[in-house]
């Protein structure tokens, strides 16, 4: 299969792997350490790695500079990116900024409320949203030209990716709105955190009626469980989460101690069982806080050593 | 309507302290719909801030007044004989009355008092929500007649967040998700396949973000 991009992450999709991909969180404050430190631990059991943009909407570290700071760690990152936070100028000229570095994924979201963060009281920006970005990135990449139409001189090289959540509401449009995202221009997916893997895979047969599984990558999101309070949690508070109640009770069942070990548990079940589903072209680990748990994760689930490419 | 809300009394007093001689001037249009500025509103300020200056015992004029509208000039004419007898102006339009007072009696402090929020709707007595961000491009055609810049929480034009749940915002589950509105009214209308038509990047520079906007039309004009 042809590749468009020097991604590491869209060559181990073509050569018909399952990819794996994870996230870390920038610190609240400039020592990169923290970044490293995560990138580090794991990166020998991963493609790519997703830096977050000020996730949750609480100020960090930006994710551009983390990103930078990875890849000459020899890391390959995915740039998260907002619309949120810049207007089309800013957005275009982060990208470039990103390409300066070799930076070779991209992932476009909306990005959280700021309602939910530190700076409640600050103006979004949303002059795109995440499917206009999309479009952005594919137009100065394919185009190679700047939204305004100017010519770009070496236009960046990104694998363009998207957040899918399939639990989430409308129900009527689940399938639709991947359909738009890959209309706009996503080339792989990364989906909301899986617990509820029923509701999952009607959502993937869904996406199969239509074919969509072969235009796009779909990388399934898994999230370890690290205490019962952390599903609780998760089920109660964050919105467009989807964690059955036998979840949640398997969690709470278990003896304080052993809850970290069980949630790793049900993680790798659940890759396990997702690995079969026709479609689903790798996973997308998110351990919050708790990288040092996704090497044991990726092991256990059968999706180690990393493909060697040439 | 322009929808407003009142201002706290003790912000108005702030204002007008000083003042010996005040007219509070309210507004015939939306903020007597909205009822934050008509002339039943104006009646109650004027009684709040005679009871005030009483108590500081001083003693001060405060004139009640109600125009049809503040935002043309004909009903403006109407306090020109008048207005040069005060020190303050209370305004109970809307900021955009407000403002066309204040360039009308160039030499008289006006203040505002109600703050102006939105273009809106009486959804039932005492509760307005907001239907219109005046951006300048209408987009409804393309939404079944529901609007993601005003109603969206990040004005998303393709489409809901990952946030929707239940049919309501992330933001607050009393808040409509607009997203939700739309998919239902393109399903009433069976055009739920036009949903996957792309929309595309927004020009905004008939909104706000274009600097202060103006109308001309030349066909009124003569």
């Amino acid at each position: 299969m042809s590749v468009k991009t020097p991604s590491r992450l869209e060559k181990v999709l073509a050569g018909g792997h399952m990819a794996v991909t994870s996230e870390c969180g920038p610190p609240r404050g400039s020592d990169p350490e923290p970044i490293k430190k995560k990138a580090d631990m794991i990166k020998d059991h991963v493609d790519a790695i997703n830096i977050t943009d000020n996730q949750t909407s609480v100020t960090r570290l930006c994710s551009l500079a983390s990103c930078i700071h990875i890849k000459l760690m020899g890391v390959e990152p995915i740039l998260q990116m907002v619309t949120r936070d810049r207007n089309r100028i800013a957005l275009q000229s982060d990208i470039l900024g990103a390409a300066s570095f070799d930076i070779f994924n991209i992932l476009c979201l909306s990005g959280d409320h700021q309602n939910f963060g530190d700076c409640a009281q600050g103006q979004n920006v949303h002059d795109l949203d995440s499917m206009q970005l999309l479009q952005a990135v594919r137009h100065m990449r394919d185009e190679g030209k700047f939204l305004g139409g100017d010519e770009i001189k070496r236009p960046p090289q990104m694998f363009a990716g998207a957040a899918a959540n399939p639990f989430a509401d409308p129900f009527e449009i689940r399938a639709p709105r991947l359909a738009k995202k890959i209309a706009a221009g996503a080339e792989f997916i990364q989906t909301q955190c899986i617990f509820n893997l029923d509701k999952f895979e009607r959502w993937m047969e869904e996406v199969r009626q239509r074919g969509l599984h072969e235009q796009v990558a779909i990388l399934a999101g898994i999230t370890p469980f690290k205490s019962a309070g952390m599903a609780k949690f998760m089920a109660k508070r964050v919105p467009g989460m989807d964690i059955p109640d036998e979840v949640v009770k398997r969690m709470s069942d278990t003896p304080k101690e052993k809850q970290p070990e069980e949630g790793i548990k049900i993680a790798i079940e659940s890759i396990q069982r997702l690995k079969e589903v026709e479609g689903v072209r790798g996973f997308h680990v998110m351990a919050i806080e708790w990288e040092e748990k996704v090497p044991e994760i990726v092991e256990q689930s059968g999706l180690y050593p990393r493909p060697e490419l040439s | 309507m322009i929808v407003a809300d009142k201002k706290p009394i003790e912000e108005i007093i702030g204002y007008v302290q000083d003042a010996n001689r005040i007219l509070i001037l309210g507004c015939n249009e939306c903020v007597t719909v909205c009822e934050a500025g008509g002339k039943k509103e104006v009646g109650v300020l004027a009684s709040a801030l005679r009871m005030h200056f009483l108590q500081q015992g001083r003693e001060v004029k405060v004139d009640e007044r109600t125009l049809e509208r503040q935002c043309d000039h004909e009903y403006l004419e109407e306090i020109r004989d008048i207005a040069d007898q005060y020190d303050a102006i209370v305004s109970l339009a809307c900021g955009v009355g407000i403002q066309f007072t204040a360039e009308k009696y160039h030499s008289r402090p006006v203040y505002p008092g109600v703050d102006t929020c939105f273009l809106g709707v009486t959804e039932e007595r005492g509760v307005w929500t907001e239907r219109c961000q005046a951006c300048g491009k209408c987009v409804l055609a393309e939404t079944g007649a529901v609007c993601p810049v005003s109603r969206c929480a990040k004005r998303l034009l393709n489409g809901p967040c990952g946030g929707s749940t239940n049919g309501k915002c992330e933001l607050n589950p009393e808040l409509p998700c607009a997203w939700q509105l739309i998919i239902d009214r393109l399903t009433a209308l069976n055009r739920l396949d036009e949903y996957e038509k792309l929309m595309p990047i927004k020009d905004w520079s008939t909104d706000r973000a274009g600097g202060p906007r103006k109308v001309v039309r030349e066909d009124v004009q003569s």
